[in-house]
């Protein structure tokens, strides 16, 4: 799977160019590799055409790990290359996971209304039809009227590009305003942090036109495609998944190798000399900062219709936050890192607050991993902050002092 | 017990018979009766022709007896009624006479005459009967009791025999007020039973002159009452009629479809932006003169529809297919096609419908035919709309100086380790939640609620002094030449602090009670009412900013800290030990931060969330004021709270909306004054 995946991008590529950079760069082929024996081995052993080890769900959360391992490649860019500690881009996750929400709430509502109306004695006119698909979507926040910005909801094409136009264009207009401003460091991070507070607060209100608190439900079941088993689609996003997240890696490795991801680094190493260089210091932040937020919104539209539910909770600022802890315990500064970070710690809190893990009794009480492993996670990230700023990915360095890192 | 004096308002009627003393073995009872001479009948006949309504009696069936009971009249009335509510009346199970009873010390029952207040014999409890009336008789005796206790001789009796009246009046109790205020001493009580009376005039009046005077005399009373009194009498209804008709109240002509109603009852041009919505609308209109018998009947799109599926005969109407019905027009056509046999009544279109509501006059007519009435309530109204904007103007204000205020309490530690070290604690909001739980704790054990406040206050700041060092010692040190990895550190600390609190606490939210003295309010009108506790936290605020102030320019540890922000170096050459300054102030930032958490949990829930809710909110605070500078602190603060309250106040329903709004501002703010309100200048400013 990894493999052909390479040759196919690297057949629109010049070949040679491309073998010299893979070449040069022996972590992407390792990479591909381990993703690919990965993709097959949960494919082989998935319930949707395999032999059925692997339940769907646990299909489902592999999946869902995989976006995040996009969104912490994207933070990884913008933070451990450009220095831009954005805690926002959880926000353009969950942005793009309302945009593919919508067409996926939408034209399932519309179907089934369809469906409904088909013996009757008058077939509906397209007035009805968009009436009943008002009142099934928004009559729990008590409207009927379908608002303005599900207008195109009903086209799969619009949607797909509002993926990447709605997220992206918040992230160049609140970027433009912020590094005009020379607004940085922490004062940066504090404001994203306020732009994704207000976004979340902003789509709690029943009046966002996109149901309030109640979010959008009922992402996991494609329009259409209602006969298709869960394990079988499950499979279709978990490959889906794995090819963006291998291209995403290709991407950014591409990007961080090049000239670009010099600049980049320079100016998160020191702005002020980068900037006396002659180069448009506020141009290249702007330029990342819009691109990761991209990616950060394909993969929240790649991961929500996985989760099948998304509501205005998961935009809050502590989801931000976390994405940054997970991109500094995988090691920042190195792409895999990031990805190391994101696939470990968010299984890791997943196994340990699911209440999969056994108690340790201990003589005075009972350890509870569900209630003390934040206690853990927080305490740790503190270690890794002070005695291992480079995170798991600091431990490859050790062994590989010539590598690229 | 009590001493009954004769009751002024019945004395016409009435006249002394009777003088009887009873000594009683512990109390003096000292009873003053009065038997009226032109009875034809003693008190005690007319219970006993009603007696068994009063043995068995039910709310619904009770009420002749007690109006004769009440017109007999007379204080012998007014005990026999108290004590029946009371459940201290009996009867003889032999003849059924009804007598009081004063319990003897050996068991025995002393029987009292009801009418002469005369104790005339003993018997054992066995010949004596209870009567218990249910709460609802209860009731009817309280309303039947209001002309007696409003003429009695305690002032609490007369207070709470106006509040039942207030919730039952009827037209019989206005003479009664009317003579209760010529006789009332106390001067609060007379006002309030003058306004009683005049809300009785105005409700129940004959006389057009009087109760328009009763109206003027309401002006500039701000009370809800007033105001609930006052509308109805501007209520109106909706007419509709081929030509205006004369001699009525008119309040205003309707034009369907474009005006609305204004406040004074007039029609008003409805402005573009942000109006009020059309009072009538087309549709409405017409309707209107279809209740009228004015116009027929419209056929509504769902009684088309219905009327189209009757027709369907093998999947066709007439010729057509109703497969292809698919669309208005088509459904249309083929509807008129029904019309056209005759089997359905024609649709109205919207040209015939406009044409039909433009050829009737539409208008509001008052229900009150009196014009003078309504003139002086409008008039009246008005002048009361236009003091209560006046005080809600003052509310608004107040309320966003207190928003302001609880944003500084928690804002200012974060002034001094961020805004005056320039360190960046995530954990704050954790320091505010620890000093809460702080005062949850000590409340568990000092009960006194204003002890335990005093107790909590230094007990919060100690703990946050000590947790905040003790951070700063491990963490922060490593880090100062770092400010993003003492963001992600601290912000490590605060996940692990607040699981640790809810392993601790649990998940539920734990009540920090304020003492007796901050729950009240202080009520300066009907509208506006300051709560103690708002009060409060804002001299706290003002206390904490003085303090501050005096700590950071007046004392040799301030010196130290501004020494040692400004130039470490030179600090340390000075023989300051920035190390030691770092961690005290430090510290410092951190006690605060729990004094305030103390202020902050006696107003909302205390939960381990509470912190979070409070941070970025903090630190907009001080970047919006200006880092390094507590002047600026305050300034973002009521910025940011008489914002937030500004913003909620144009769109009330909506307090989500307002934080978001608000943080679009901030953000927009930073863009103009990135360096916040009061930004320092020179070589203050650093980097």
């Amino acid at each position: 799977m990894g493999q052909s995946i390479k040759q196919n991008t690297g057949r629109s590529l010049d070949q040679t160019i491309f073998t010299k950079f893979l070449f040069r760069n022996p972590s992407i082929v390792i990479f591909l590799a381990a993703l690919g024996l990965f993709t097959f081995g949960v494919t082989i052993l998935g319930e949707g055409v395999g032999l059925g080890l692997i339940s769907t769900s646990f299909v489902k959360t592999l999946g869902k790990t995989l976006c995040l391992c996009i969104i912490a490649i994207a933070m990884d860019l913008v933070w451990g290359y450009c220095g831009i500690l954005s805690l926002g881009h959880f926000a353009f996750f969950g942005l793009g996971g309302y945009m593919i929400g919508m067409w996926l709430m939408f034209a399932r509502t519309k179907l089934i209304v369809i469906e409904s109306a088909h013996n009757a004695v008058l077939p509906p006119t397209p007035g009805e039809i968009s009436d009943a698909v008002g009142a099934q979507i928004f009559g729990v926040v008590g409207g009927a009227d379908i608002p303005l910005i599900w207008s195109f909801a009903d086209l799969l094409w619009v949607q797909l590009i509002m993926v990447v136009l709605v997220p992206g264009l918040l992230a160049f207009l609140f970027g433009w305003l912020a590094f005009r401003s020379r607004v940085n460091g922490v004062y940066l991070s504090i404001l994203t942090q306020a732009m994704t507070l207000a976004l979340s607060l902003y789509l709690f209100q029943n009046e966002s036109g996109l149901r309030g608190n109640n979010g959008l439900s009922g992402l996991q079941y494609l329009p259409g495609l209602e006969d298709v088993p869960q394990a079988i689609v499950s499979i279709w996003f978990f490959l889906g998944s794995a090819f963006a997240l291998a291209l995403s890696f290709i991407g950014a490795m591409f990007f961080v190798k090049g000239k670009l991801g010099n600049i980049i680094q320079g100016i998160r190493d020191n702005e002020a000399r980068v900037r006396f260089l002659g180069y448009n210091v506020e141009g290249y932040k702007l330029f990342v900062f819009t691109v990761t937020a991209i990616m950060a919104a394909i993969a929240g539209a790649l991961y929500y219709p996985q989760a099948g539910i998304i509501n205005p909770a998961e935009l809050a600022p502590i989801a931000s936050i976390y994405l940054a802890v997970w991109v500094a315990i995988g090691g920042r500064g190195r792409i895999y890192g990031a990805v190391i970070g994101a696939a470990f710690v968010s299984l890791v809190s997943s196994y340990f607050t699911g209440g999969q893990a056994s108690d340790v009794s201990l003589g005075f009480g009972v350890f509870r991993w569900t209630e003390w492993w934040l206690v853990l996670l927080g305490f740790s990230f503190v270690a890794v902050t002070l005695y291992a700023p480079n995170g798991i990915g600091g431990l490859f360095d050790r062994f590989n002092r010539s590598g690229d890192a | 017990m009590e001493t009954y004096r004769p009751l002024s308002m019945f004395l016409e009627c009435l006249k002394p018979s009777f003088l009887g003393c009873c000594m009683l073995v512990a109390i003096l009872l000292n009873a003053v009766v009065f038997v009226p001479s032109a009875a034809a009948q003693t008190f005690e006949n007319l219970l006993a022709k009603h007696a068994p309504l009063i043995h068995k009696s039910s709310s619904k069936t009770v009420a002749p007896a007690l109006s004769e009971i009440v017109d007999f009249g007379g204080s012998v009335v007014q005990k026999f009624l108290l004590t029946w509510r009371s459940k201290d009346l009996y009867f003889l199970k032999k003849n059924g006479q009804f007598v009081y009873v004063k319990k003897l010390g050996d068991g025995g029952m002393q029987l009292i005459n009801v009418e002469t207040g005369a104790a005339f014999a003993t018997v054992n409890k066995a010949a004596i009967k209870q009567i218990k009336p249910n709460s609802g008789v209860r009731a009817k005796i309280s309303a039947s009791l209001v002309p007696f206790l409003l003429a009695s001789a305690d002032h609490d009796e007369r207070a709470a025999s106006l509040d039942a009246l207030a919730r039952d009046f009827n037209k019989s109790h206005l003479p009664l007020l009317g003579a209760a205020i010529k006789t009332e001493t106390n001067v609060v009580l007379k006002r309030r039973l003058e306004r009683a009376y005049r809300f009785g005039l105005i409700g129940f009046g004959l006389d057009e002159d009087a109760i328009e005077a009763a109206i003027y005399e309401l002006e500039g009373d701000l009370s809800l009452e007033t105001r609930a009194v006052l509308n109805p009498l501007l209520s109106d209804k909706l007419y509709v009629a081929a030509t205006l008709p004369a001699g009525i109240n008119l309040a205003r002509v309707i034009v369907p479809g474009k005006t609305t109603k204004l406040a004074d009852g007039k029609a008003g041009r409805q402005s573009i932006i942000g109006g009020a919505p059309v009072e009538l609308s087309l549709e409405a209109a017409y309707n209107m003169l279809v209740d009228a018998a004015m116009s027929p009947a419209l056929v509504s799109v769902k009684a088309r529809n219905t009327a189209l599926i009757d027709a369907v005969k093998d999947g066709r109407i007439g010729v057509e297919e109703a497969a292809g019905l698919d669309n208005e027009a088509a459904r249309n056509a083929a509807y008129s096609s029904l019309v056209l046999n005759g089997s359905a009544a024609e649709m109205i279109n919207q040209d015939a419908l406009r044409r039909a509501v433009e050829g009737a006059v539409f208008y509001a007519v008052y229900d009150n035919p009196s014009q003078k009435i309504v003139t002086a309530a409008k008039t009246v109204l008005a002048d009361i709309e236009g003091e209560v904007n006046f005080y809600q103007a003052i509310d608004l204000l107040v309320d966003g100086l207190s928003l302001a205020s609880i944003c500084f309490l928690a804002a200012i530690g974060l002034a001094i380790t961020f805004g005056v070290m320039g360190v960046i604690n995530m954990a704050h909001g954790e320091f505010i939640m620890m000093g809460a739980y702080t005062g949850y704790v000590v409340q568990l054990f000092v009960p006194n609620y204003t002890l335990s406040l005093l107790v909590a206050l230094p007990a919060a700041f100690a703990v946050t002094f000590a947790a905040g060092v003790v951070l700063e010692r491990l963490v922060i040190q490593h880090l100062y030449k770092r400010p993003l990895e003492t963001l992600l550190a601290t912000f490590g600390i605060s996940i692990a602090l607040q699981q640790i609190a809810k392993n601790i606490f649990g998940t539920q939210a734990r009540p920090l009670t304020s003492p007796d003295w901050l729950d009240g309010a202080w009520a300066i009108n009907d509208v506006l009412a300051i709560s103690n506790i708002r009060i409060a936290i804002f001299m706290l605020g003002l206390v904490f900013l003085a303090m501050l102030i005096f700590v950071m320019k007046r004392t040799r540890f301030g010196l130290d800290t501004r020494a040692v922000t400004q130039n470490p170096a030179m600090a340390s050459s000075m023989g300051i030990n920035p190390d030691r300054i770092n961690m005290l102030t430090f510290g410092f930032g951190s006690g605060i931060a729990g004094i305030a958490g103390v202020a902050i949990g006696l107003f909302s829930k205390v939960t381990s969330e509470l912190g979070s809710d409070y941070i970025v909110q903090s630190f907009m605070t001080v970047v919006v004021g200006g880092v390094g500078n507590i002047w600026g602190t305050l300034a973002g603060a009521a910025l940011i709270g008489t914002l937030q309250k500004g913003i909620e106040w144009l769109n009330p329903s909506n307090t989500l909306a307002a934080q978001t709004y608000m943080i679009i501002f901030i953000i927009l703010f930073i863009q103009f004054r990135p360096r916040g309100i009061v930004a320092l200048k020179g070589r203050a400013a650093g980097d």
